[in-house]
């Protein structure tokens, strides 16, 4: 059951709850139920909202950068990391294969701004080597939703 | 002038359902619920590989019986969905959707003077091309109160020593009833006590909610006596690619393919190449899609109980088949009406068969938020006409 609500919540957080109940067959306080147990156990981490902020009219600058480091003795990358997620701009910091150690996603009002985070607080740490940043100019799909129009039902209205 | 008409073809009747098209297609802001086909699109890796194969230039036609790769891939799905075993080389064919084969087998099977029997409500075109095949269309009429399941008693009634063929439209459409295996061995008894022969059309196999569909011919004795039909259309939200397929004893699929040959000469060859992509890798999006509709099916039927509209649970396909009889319409009124007042087009249950008075058809295959939309619509209906009762 677990599985089912995740799935159904991930797309759609604001579902009334007595209507997922009735749709995956469930009393409404099992999926009560299992939702605060999923809380409290970190697996669901919170609910968000997906904004267009472009069509809200809202300056918004997002970069991914990708940054090389020397991970510490004992401790691998988990402290460089913490370090660097603990800054409020930092909007996702993940570990990766490859070519680099990690991404680090930030948000800001204007260029600048991200610009003179990277050059006052991300580059000067001690452990980072470097860093390399990607401005995002369109966001196409974001959390596998296709950001343009929805598109319409062209089926024939009866069949 | 001579009548150019041929006495058969104007004794047929246009489909029930076009009426109301031409009414909704009309309308602005009306909420369709009258389609019967899926309301995904296509997954997309069976799109690509059909764009790969027009890029490479796969524009010809393929063998009359179709794509071998397609038959093998289909042969294996046959296996392990069904426990069907048929060769592919010989004891199948692709066809030009589910409906190409429907009357391929009526055919190739009957002789004028035939009768085969027809289960309805069922979907529009078994009367029509038995009538095609200059055989005798014979109805069988299914009760809500057997949940709109044919019985060996009901079944027994209508033989006669001129039937010859049985179809059998499950899960189906218009109900979404399904036979489960007590229900099939039933049939499968009378059937072969009389000797006929069954067509059975699973084109909805993948949609049923709460067990896996059992096909008549994986039944001890029928497999010979068993056309089954099934295609791409319902199952991998397919329609417009128009791909199904027959399979069956090599004796009657010879015949079928014949008639293929010389009507259709090949299924389109963009779509064989798509589908051999949806039966290799198409499992996970069948899973997903059942799992959506089966929680708007869910959702409708617990709105119906809320609404104290009679309907009996349906297990299968996309479609609810509530009662109407309530309120002293006919089925045709009551659709009528319904779009008028509140824009909200759903199929008279006459439209399957005279025995689908009293009942509506609604499709759920529809977002989440049109069907609510829609059903609010229909509670606000009804309430009114109770209230003016």
């Amino acid at each position: 059951m677990r599985e089912k609500i995740l799935t159904f919540i991930e797309k759609n957080s604001r579902v009334d709850l007595n209507e997922l109940a009735v749709m995956l067959g469930v009393d409404e306080a099992a999926v009560i139920n299992e939702l605060a147990a999923m809380e409290k156990e970190r697996i669901i981490c919170g609910y968000h909202t997906l904004i267009d902020w472009d069509k809200a009219g809202v300056e918004k600058v997002t970069a991914m950068i990708e940054v090389s480091v020397t991970p510490q003795k004992g401790m691998g990358f988990d402290k460089i990391a913490s370090g660097i997620y603990k800054y409020p701009e930092v909007n996702s910091v993940y570990l990766i294969s490859g070519g680099f150690d990690l991404m680090v996603i930030i948000e800001g009002k204007t260029l600048r701004e991200v610009s003179q985070f990277v050059s006052e607080k991300l580059a000067p740490h001690d452990q980072v080597l470097s860093t390399k940043t990607n401005f995002i100019l369109k966001k196409y799909k974001d959390h596998g939703t296709v950001m343009a129009e929805p598109s319409k039902d062209e089926r024939i209205m009866m069949a | 002038m001579r009548d150019p008409l041929s006495k058969t073809i104007t004794t047929i009747k246009p489909s029930g359902i076009r009426k109301f098209f031409d009414i909704v297609s009309e309308m602005k802001d009306a909420i369709s619920l009258g389609v019967g086909e899926p309301d995904f699109d296509t997954p997309w890796h069976i799109r690509e590989e059909g764009i790969k194969s027009l890029e490479k230039g796969k524009t010809f036609y393929t063998s009359n019986a179709g794509l071998k790769e397609l038959k093998v891939e289909l042969a294996q799905y046959l296996k392990r969905r069904f426990d069907l075993t048929y060769d592919p080389s010989k004891e199948m064919f692709i066809t030009v959707g589910g409906s190409e084969a429907i009357d391929a087998a009526m055919r190739a099977m009957l002789d004028p003077g035939d009768e085969v029997l027809i289960p309805q409500p069922s979907y529009v075109s078994y009367v029509p091309c038995a009538v095609l095949a200059h055989a005798v269309p014979v109805t069988i009429e299914l009760k809500a109160e057997d949940e709109f399941r044919l019985t060996a008693e009901a079944l027994e009634a209508a033989i006669t020593d001129k039937t010859k063929l049985l179809v059998m439209p499950f899960p189906n459409n218009p109900t979404g009833a399904i036979m489960e295996q007590k229900d099939l061995e039933a049939i499968a008894e009378v059937v072969q006590k009389h000797d006929i022969f069954v067509l059975s059309d699973e084109i909805y196999s993948e949609l049923t909610y709460t067990e896996n569909h059992v096909s008549i011919a994986s039944l001890p004795g029928m497999w010979e006596r068993t056309i089954v039909i099934n295609g791409f259309s319902k199952s991998y939200a397919m329609t417009g690619w128009r791909l199904g397929y027959a399979c069956g004893p090599e004796a009657i699929i010879t015949q079928m393919l014949k008639i293929h040959q010389f009507c259709i000469m090949c299924a389109p060859t963009t779509s064989q190449y798509a589908a051999v992509e949806a039966v290799k890798n198409g499992d996970a999006d069948v899973v997903a899609m059942r799992e959506e509709y089966n929680q708007r099916r869910r959702y409708l039927m617990h709105r119906f109980r809320q609404m104290g509209l009679e309907c009996f649970e349906p297990f299968g396909a996309f479609y609810m088949f509530p009662c109407i009889k309530e309120f002293g319409m006919t089925s045709d009124e009551f659709a009528t009406d319904l779009l008028n007042r509140k824009k909200v087009a759903v199929v008279p249950g006459t439209a399957f068969g005279d025995c689908g008075e009293g009942f509506i058809r609604i499709s759920y295959a529809y977002s989440m938020e049109a069907l609510k939309e829609a059903l609010g619509r229909i509670e606000e209906y009804i309430t009114e006409l109770r209230a003016n009762k």
